[in-house]
């Protein structure tokens, strides 16, 4: 594939891609019965007639799902459209108990939204062509029992959100970029967990190239089952190439549906076009039409939360970090709250933002699962970091001890006075006690003194490293530096 | 009448209420009823003697505390009853009348059945219907046939087959059916009783097995129309188990009807589309003889007009079917209903379950709702066909600017012979061809005895109202009914 790369990576080809993201919304109860939409219950426990499609049972709406799905359309920007329709959406599989899905086709609740992301310092923004709401099917098992597949419908009528972008992102790295906002964006309305692990967040892709200049669409492939970071830029990089090779050997592009094989690294044909289910869609009589006229819309807009990118602004102007850190922190609504709170325990936010911007979110990376940051699994709360931020503040420790600090913390969960206390890691102040360390110094490195005198003035960095080392690096580094100036100048 | 199993369910009330008779005893005479007169007509597909004693005597406690301070009767506490196979009845098999769900036992009651057990009412059992409602002469059940009371060896009509002959045949003293075509009010002009079918949305849909989503309503059938009106206004009104069910107040109909209705005032309609070639004789005599009499009763008669009537069929079987092909994929083996267990794979279980499950009728439309919703054919037929039917809806609202009532015939001929029309399913289709306009409006129709025909059959006169307005349906009904005494002529069972 070599021919390929060189010819892509040379510009001549433009990827195009669109992404439908779907979502899984944190309601308590399933779209349209009372059972519960929690994740990881027992096989078929969450299950009554309605989600298994008992004959006779009819589908009642969740009003908060529509709440959820109204704050969705207000931070993309969307066009909320006052009468929408639920649709089926019909084909025959085992978990999907009733033979049809519930979901929006024709009139969509919502339309023209956007979302801007930051790439690298550029951003970024993306046009949705529509969001709409449905309800997801169960799980089928089919590795468990050599002769049967299992089917479990605890995740069947759980509500979601499908977010369909337009043609316009350009590359696997634009792709995760827009779907890590995207989870940022719903963890931040409160709406959906965004765990991808546990299939609260997946996407597919339509895939196509083109080449540069042109203005047409080429032939895309649908991949399916994207369900981490790592798997949407590793298949849009897989597929690229696949497309591009074929389309530089004289080939044409076969529209179809391909499947993610992340174990083997590949996409590989689900089902061509005319393999395509022909869903039968049709307006749902079972439901009326939805209407959210502006008093929801106006309560809704009232009880949005603060999303990311105002965040962000207000990090920059309130507590004066640059627009890098504050990016950076804003992100993921987690690590803005959990800075917040420890600005709450301990007002200096630049030393706050510093440390957590390097020490924590490498602790945080490191416990979490690919791509996701674990704040959960912290062994410590911001109230420890604040405490520790402190000590150093109030001239307890230097910042290098803190750095010792910090790692006991990591390990023991210690509250950092604490540690300081135990470890006997107390700064010492004690001018007397610092010149005494001085004066051993000195009297132990003669040689070098005169050197130092002579004009040597690279040497005081040795002589405050000799002072650290003596004192176990709890000397007050102002105090070291200035006695040892008076004595080594005086 | 001497017989407890003739009463009308308003006669049978009352003297369950002034205690001259108990449940159970009223009870006990439409059992024997049953055991006497179910090898002739074959209305029940199943009898919950049982259940149905227990209930009577429930009953009976209940009304021998009317008057104090626990008193909750009410006019139906006591009164046998039977429901079409269709409603879901908690560990009451539930069949359909398809192979399909043979052996389905529900856990859990429809709505309607809830605010019957509620009341008070008693269940005699399931009656037996077309599977899936689909037909108009009872005979696509998969179990069994049943017979016309009038002369055994026509249909009773259908699809509830069994509701109207339960009545007729005095097995029961009220039923409950489902109308999606007219599958309520043609077996109740072929059997010779009083049936409704109220507004879409007047009565909970919830566990009543669909047929067409948007269609489907479910109705009372009885002896008289008071009596008819007494088990509507126990079951209608709001779900919130059905989000289509309509949120509107409802009336005493018994009560508002009173023991003196009058027609003086009231403007009938006769729409000139419903008296064309093909309509039987006799029954247009009848018919246009009942409203003769209702203007004799004061209502002025004004000509109105239904265009698009003659779309009306078509109309139907491309919105039912669709629906229906739909509604039906959850038979699939899977989770409930007939799985023959030794299939190779998921398809050649869809593929056994279904083909072995499903009669030829049901398959029949559901090849053709499949085929309307195709892509490509969407446009062509159901698109279209929703488009027609909101003509067919104006129609009716311009006709009702001029009068507050339609009155046509219910059917176009009597009841027909049994294996007469299965071998023609379009002929048969046509047996709805007068109540199917009513179900695609989503208005209340109903249909009361008006004659007898040349062969002593029943002919049913239907009256046609506006939305929401089934009391001046059951007012205009019980005027008539007040003056005539078709409804007091018993069916022989003879053959």
């Amino acid at each position: 594939m070599s021919a390929a790369r060189s010819y892509y990576q040379e510009g001549g080809f433009e990827t195009v891609i669109g992404l439908e993201v779907h979502c899984q919304l944190a309601t308590a109860s399933k779209l349209f019965c009372g059972c519960s939409a929690a994740f990881g219950a027992g096989a078929n426990e969450h299950t009554c007639p309605v989600c298994l499609a008992m004959p006779g049972v009819l589908p009642v709406l969740n009003r908060c799902a529509v709440d959820y799905a109204i704050r969705a359309a207000l931070a993309t920007d969307s066009t909320i459209n006052t009468n929408s329709r639920w649709a089926r959406k019909n084909y025959f599989y085992p978990d999907l108990p009733k033979a049809y899905q519930i979901t929006q086709y024709e009139q969509p609740y919502c339309e023209h939204g956007r979302v801007t992301f930051d790439l690298d310092g550029t951003e970024h923004t993306v046009r949705l062509t529509r969001i709409h709401m449905e309800e997801d099917a169960g799980k089928s098992v089919h590795d468990a029992h050599a002769s049967w597949s299992l089917v479990d419908l605890n995740r069947a009528g759980v509500p979601l959100l499908e977010i369909v972008s337009e043609p316009e992102l350009r590359s696997g790295a634009e792709a995760s970029a827009y779907m890590r906002k995207m989870r940022s964006l719903v963890r931040y309305l409160g709406i959906s967990d965004g765990n991808m692990n546990e299939g609260s967040m997946r996407c597919d892709a339509n895939v196509s190239l083109r080449k540069r200049g042109a203005t047409t669409l080429g032939t895309r492939a649908e991949i399916k089952n994207l369900n981490s970071f790592r798997s949407i830029e590793r298949a849009i990089a897989y597929e690229i190439e696949r497309q591009a090779e074929i389309l530089l050997g004289g080939g044409a592009i076969v529209q179809e549906t391909r499947l993610w094989d992340a174990d083997r690294g590949v996409t590989r044909s689900m089902r061509s076009k005319e393999e395509a289910h022909d869903y039968r869609y049709f307006p749902e009589p079972d439901l009326l039409p939805l209407v959210i006229d502006d008093a929801w819309i106006e309560r809704a807009r009232s009880e949005l939360p603060e999303l990311p990118d105002a965040r962000r602004g207000r990090f920059v102007t309130s507590y004066g970090l640059s627009g890098y850190d504050s990016g950076v922190l804003t992100a993921s609504k987690e690590l803005a709250d959990w800075f917040e709170a420890a600005v709450a325990a301990h007002d200096n936010p630049k030393a706050l933002a510093n440390w957590i911007t390097s020490e924590v979110l490498r602790i945080a990376n490191e416990s979490g699962a690919e791509g996701e940051t674990d704040f959960s699994q912290l062994p410590f709360a911001p109230e420890h970091l604040a405490a520790l931020v402190r000590l150093i503040d109030d001239g307890t420790i230097s910042g290098k001890i803190a750095k010792t600090v910090f790692s006991k913390m990591v390990e023991s969960g210690d509250d950092p006075a604490a540690i300081v206390a135990r470890e006997g890691l107390v700064q010492v102040t004690d001018e007397g006690a610092i010149t005494a360390i001085v004066d051993s110094v000195v009297a132990a490195n003669t040689a070098k003194v005169a050197e130092y005198k002579s004009g040597k003035d690279k040497l005081f960095g040795f002589f405050v490293g000799q002072v650290m080392k003596e004192s176990q690096g709890k000397a007050n580094p102002a105090s070291v530096n200035r006695l040892l100036k008076e004595r080594l100048d005086g | 009448m001497s017989r407890l199993d003739e009463l009308s369910i308003e006669e049978a009330s009352r003297r369950l209420a002034s205690r001259e008779i108990s449940s159970r005893e009223l009870t006990e005479a439409c059992l024997a009823r049953i055991e006497v007169t179910e090898p002739k007509v074959g209305s029940f597909l199943e009898v919950t003697a049982q259940l149905a004693r227990q209930q009577a005597d429930d009953a009976d406690r209940r009304l021998a505390a009317t008057g104090t301070r626990t008193s909750d009767t009410t006019a139906l506490t006591g009164i046998p009853i039977a429901l079409k196979d269709i409603f879901l009845t908690k560990d009451v098999r539930t069949t359909c009348a398809s192979r399909i769900l043979e052996n389905f036992i529900p856990t859990f009651d429809a709505t309607v059945v809830a605010r019957l057990r509620r009341a008070g009412a008693v269940l005699l059992g399931k009656l037996n219907m077309d599977e899936f409602a689909m037909g108009s002469s009872c005979e696509n059940s998969a179990m069994q046939l049943t017979r016309n009371p009038w002369k055994l060896d026509r249909v009773p009509g259908g699809s509830s087959g069994g509701s109207a002959t339960c009545v007729a045949a005095h097995q029961a003293l009220g039923s409950f059916g489902t109308d999606t075509g007219g599958s309520i009010r043609l077996p109740a002009a072929f059997c010779g009783v009083a049936g409704i079918k109220p507004t879409y949305g007047r009565v909970s849909r919830y566990g009543v097995i669909a047929f067409a989503s948007s269609l489907d309503q479910v109705g009372p059938m009885a002896s008289t129309t008071r009596g008819a009106a007494l088990l509507l206004q126990t079951v209608a009104g709001k779900d919130p188990l059905d989000s289509t069910s309509i949120d509107a107040p409802v009336p005493d109909y018994a009560g508002a009807i009173g023991t003196a209705p009058t027609v003086k005032g009231l403007r009938i309609g006769i729409p000139r589309e419903y008296f064309v070639e093909g309509l039987d004789a006799d029954v247009e005599a009848a018919v246009r003889a009942a409203i003769g009499k209702l203007q004799d009763l004061g209502a002025t008669i004004v000509e109105v007009t239904l265009p698009h009537t003659e779309y009306a069929v078509a109309t139907y079987y491309i919105v039912a079917t669709a629906e229906a092909s739909s509604n039906l994929g959850r038979y699939d083996g899977v989770r409930y209903g007939r799985r023959r267990g030794e299939e190779q794979g998921l398809r050649d279980m869809y593929g056994e379950s279904r083909e072995q499950g499903f009669g030829a009728e049901v398959k029949r439309r559901i090849m053709l709702g499949t085929y309307v919703l195709s892509a490509g054919y969407y446009d062509a037929y159901y698109s279209k066909a929703m488009r027609v039917r909101t003509l067919i809806r104006r129609d009716f609202e311009q006709a009702f600017e001029r009068c507050d009532v339609i009155a046509t015939p219910t059917a176009p001929a009597t009841a027909f012979e049994i294996g007469s029309r299965t071998d023609d399913p379009l002929k048969m289709y046509l047996s709805d061809i007068l109540t199917i306009s009513v179900n695609l409006a989503g208005l209340p129709g109903m249909s009361i005895p008006c004659g007898l025909d040349s062969a002593g059959l029943p002919i049913g006169l239907q009256l046609i109202g506006k939305p929401l307005d089934e009391l001046t349906l059951l007012r205009t009904a019980a005027a008539y009914e007040d003056s005539c005494h078709w409804h007091r002529v018993s069916a022989e069972l003879k053959p």
